[in-house]
């Protein structure tokens, strides 16, 4: 390297270059975990939607449904308003907390199984292996010159990404609409503009990221690596190459045995290096780069197996079996890795949001009033001296059903108030309603009340059903009247 | 300054000729897809002008090639919108108002029109809250000079008050007493103390008994004897604590002695029936609006083509 000043020198860019990654074929317990786990979880993204749930005549009969139109949020058996949006913060928030106590307990489990990102890079894989041949051909394919072949080759590959990424990309759409009615306006050409951008959006960034970006999302644009480091400690499970075992590494073993130099069980054949989908070296240690998908334990082994040395050069383990290992004691129990307080901790915080949600779920009212003081004129004094203010009155019912309502006054002797459309000779202290199910009805209430030295006077609109449930509800709300002397 | 250009041996580029204080600046060629695309921007530009209007000719641009403008599109949107409304809009000038009150959909509609069209033409006195100002009524409140059912809000919006072009406008004609000479100071003085007495501001006394005299020589026959008011004159109720000028003894005063002449357009000038329809279904639902005579209410019940009309025009 020349010296900084050497102003000859030609300028280093200041950017490398992407070195492509062929990851080569394995076989194993951990891959065969990865394709049991990729199948279960694309089969959970691509069912959900799809599932129905008996709403009645007045809501969606999916069971999973963001209506962003309505703006409701169904799941199952729950509804949820967007006045009750917590539920859903609340949700976000044990997701991420779940994901500390998964990663303080066995490590980037997330990142090498169930992100998405490596899911799909792992799919794209596979079918570039499938078309391709394996690692040796797909070199072989990327340094030809481009002939016919190359080029039909490089488009099979493209195309088949495509079709995978709008089917998976796609199918996002599903989660936000009625699928089936989906389904069809999308092929007739009817689906609102939205459906369609989205899934272009998506099948693009899956098409791009899953098949030409790869690991350079996970180093470079996902912020969770960075995060998830300071989430693990000694006592994470983490994908280890054990040097103690392995070095010295040692090509020709044979030989080197015959001439009685010291071996290490690592004989330097690189599968582990060529297996990883990241491309990264894990015997140089524990790196960003490695997501732990444990491939290369799985292309070890083999190798550990063919010369007849224990498995588990490379393996999970925490840094403390680690160490318990080289000194040649037990490792520790499962369970104590499992069990501690950094674990017990997590779980607690995220069980206990769990918990609190649940009962708020199991309590919470099916019906709701809100009322607004119109401030435009903030009062109107009438011509028998008493005062009116109005309100603009909304009443929630969150139920598949029609009910029956009283809106009443809390408060505010002597007050009286009429809806909209009536006059005040038919003002009394009630009004009944009925509240068509799944839905908001709005009233404008005129309420009167004598003139009086006070000019705020605090009183409640309260809100009752008039069924068998007899739920209620109210809004606290003030009455304005001129000031003294006005 | 100009120096000679030459290739800068590290870069292996030349230079663009000028030193600043040692610096030399490299005339690096453009990237490729750089140029390209600024080619791309002339060929885009060129099938702009040819398509759309783009050359400025003397009076107006040139065509383009399938004769878009924006003025045109602004035309068919206004068209197709006109069209939309016109059914609905034919059905509320068709319905007369008392009926009107009996069809949801073409109320419905009114509301929506009367309170848009309140905010073009009648914000500039009544306030947008329709709470009025001094001189310029509140339409929220129950007092009404000229009566606050929806006929006869209807006919104070098409005809006005003192608008001199209209024949049916609406007037009131108070004697402008102090000025006119018809009572002397003193005689207005007691004329307000008789007013602020029967609107409860003050107590009896001895002007307030003479001036009641003088109230009913010279103001009960709008008025009426106790003082509520006549709406066939527009006279207000003076009774009551409501004052469209105030009811303080400076301003009655002012008020008696000068008279008061509000006046009011005379929207049937103006705006089609529709339109007045609808603000006069608005103000009327305001809160303050009175109910319509019975017998209107009795004929409104068997309402029917206009309403199936506007049902069938309308999605
Ligand atoms: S696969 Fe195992 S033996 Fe082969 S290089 Fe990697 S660590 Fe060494
Ligand atoms: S080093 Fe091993 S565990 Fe890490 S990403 Fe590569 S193959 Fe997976």
């Amino acid at each position: 390297m020349s010296p900084v000043n050497d102003v000859t020198a030609p300028a280093e860019s200041l950017y490398a270059k992407r070195k492509s990654v062929f990851p080569k074929q394995v076989d194993g317990p951990f891959r065969r975990f990865k394709w049991l786990v990729m199948a279960v979880t694309l089969t959970i993204y691509w069912a959900t939607p799809w599932i129905r749930w008996d709403r009645g005549p007045h809501a969606p009969n999916q069971a999973v449904l963001v209506d962003l139109a309505n703006r409701r949020f169904f799941m199952f058996g729950i509804e949820i308003w967007p006045h009750e949006f917590y539920y859903v913060a609340g949700l976000l928030i044990m997701a991420g907390v779940g994901l500390f106590l998964v990663t303080s307990a066995v490590g980037r489990a997330w990142c090498g199984y169930a992100c998405p990102q490596t899911v799909w890079t792992d799919l794209f894989q596979h079918v570039e292996r499938f078309l391709d041949g394996d690692r040796n051909a797909q070199i072989r394919l990327e340094k030809a010159p481009w002939t016919p072949m190359k080029v039909w080759k490089r488009l099979r590959k493209w195309a088949v990404w495509l079709v995978i990424s709008f089917l998976t990309g796609g199918a996002w759409i599903f989660y936000f609409a009625d699928a089936p009615t989906l389904q069809h306006q999308f092929w007739t050409g009817q689906a609102p503009f939205v459906a369609y951008g989205t899934t272009f959006v998506l099948t693009m960034t899956t098409f791009i990221f899953g098949g030409f970006m790869r690991e350079q999302v996970c180093i470079y644009m996902c912020p969770w690596p960075r995060i998830q480091t300071a989430m693990t400690d000694e006592k994470s499970l983490i994908v280890t190459y054990k040097h103690w075992r392995g070095e010295p590494r040692t090509k020709g073993l044979k030989k080197a045995q015959d001439e009685g130099l010291p071996t290490g069980d690592c004989i330097d054949c690189l599968q582990c290096v060529q297996v990883c989908p990241t491309g990264i070296d894990i015997r140089e240690g524990p790196q960003i780069g490695c997501i732990t998908c444990a491939l290369c334990v799985d292309a070890c082994d083999k190798v550990m197996a063919q010369i007849g040395r224990p498995r588990g050069l490379i393996d999970y383990a925490t840094e403390i079996d680690c160490e318990a290992e080289m000194k040649g004691e037990a490792p520790a129990p499962v369970r104590k890795r499992l069990f501690r307080p950094r674990t017990i901790a997590y779980f607690a915080i995220w069980a206990s949001i769990g918990l609190a949600m649940l009962f708020a779920l199991g309590v919470r009212s099916r019906i709701d009033i809100a009322a607004n003081a119109e401030r435009n004129p903030v009062y109107v004094r009438l011509s028998d001296g008493s005062i009116r203010n109005s309100y603009l009155i909304k009443v929630r019912n969150m139920q598949s059903r029609a009910r029956p309502m009283a809106i009443g006054l809390d408060g505010l002797d002597g007050a009286l108030m009429w809806r909209e459309g009536q006059t005040r000779d038919q003002a009394s202290r009630t009004l009944q309603i009925d509240v068509p199910p799944d839905q908001v009805l709005k009233e404008r209430v005129h309420v009167v009340a004598p003139a009086q030295g006070i000019a705020r006077q605090d009183f409640a609109f309260t809100l009752r059903t008039l069924d068998e449930q007899k739920e209620a509800a109210q809004d606290d709300e003030s009455f304005v009247r001129p000031e003294v002397g006005q | 300054m100009a120096e000679k250009k030459r290739i800068d041996a590290p870069t292996g580029t030349q230079t663009v000729g000028h030193e600043w204080d040692g610096i030399e600046e490299l005339d690096t060629p453009m990237p490729r897809w750089w140029v390209w695309t600024f080619y791309a921007t002339i060929v885009f530009a060129i099938g702009y002008v040819v398509v759309y209007p783009a050359i400025p000719f003397a009076h107006e641009a040139s065509k383009g090639l399938f004769g878009w403008s924006s003025r045109g599109q602004l035309q068919q949107v206004m068209d197709a919108e006109t069209a939309r409304r016109t059914p609905i809009l034919s059905a509320i000038a068709a319905t007369p108002i008392e009926k009107l009150v009996a069809q949801p959909k073409l109320m419905e509609a009114a509301m929506q029109g009367g309170a848009a069209a309140f905010k073009v033409h009648c914000v500039q006195c009544h306030g947008s809250g329709a709470a009025g100002a001094k001189g310029y009524p509140n339409l929220v409140d129950d007092d009404w000079l000229w009566g606050g059912d929806l006929q006869s809000i209807e006919y104070t919006i098409t005809h006005g008050v003192r608008n001199p072009d209209e024949a049916k406008t609406r007037i009131s004609l108070m004697p402008a007493f102090g000025k006119d000479g018809i009572l002397t100071g003193t005689q207005v003085q007691d004329v307000v103390s008789h007013v602020r007495v029967i609107s409860g501001q003050e107590k009896a006394s001895a002007s307030s008994r003479r001036g009641d005299v003088l109230f009913q020589q010279n103001c009960a026959v709008c008025h009426g004897p106790a003082g509520k008011g006549l709406r066939e004159f527009g006279a207000p109720n003076l009774t009551d604590p409501i004052w469209l000028y105030g009811g303080d003894r400076e301003t009655l005063t002012q008020t008696v002695t000068n008279s008061r002449r509000g006046v009011m357009p005379a929207w049937g000038h103006a705006l089609d029936k529709a339109t007045i329809r609808m603000l006069a279904v608005y103000v009327h639902g305001l809160g303050g609006g009175e109910a319509t005579p019975v017998a209107a209410q009795i004929a409104a019940q068997a309402a029917g083509a206009p309403e199936a009309q506007a049902n069938a025009a309308t999605p």
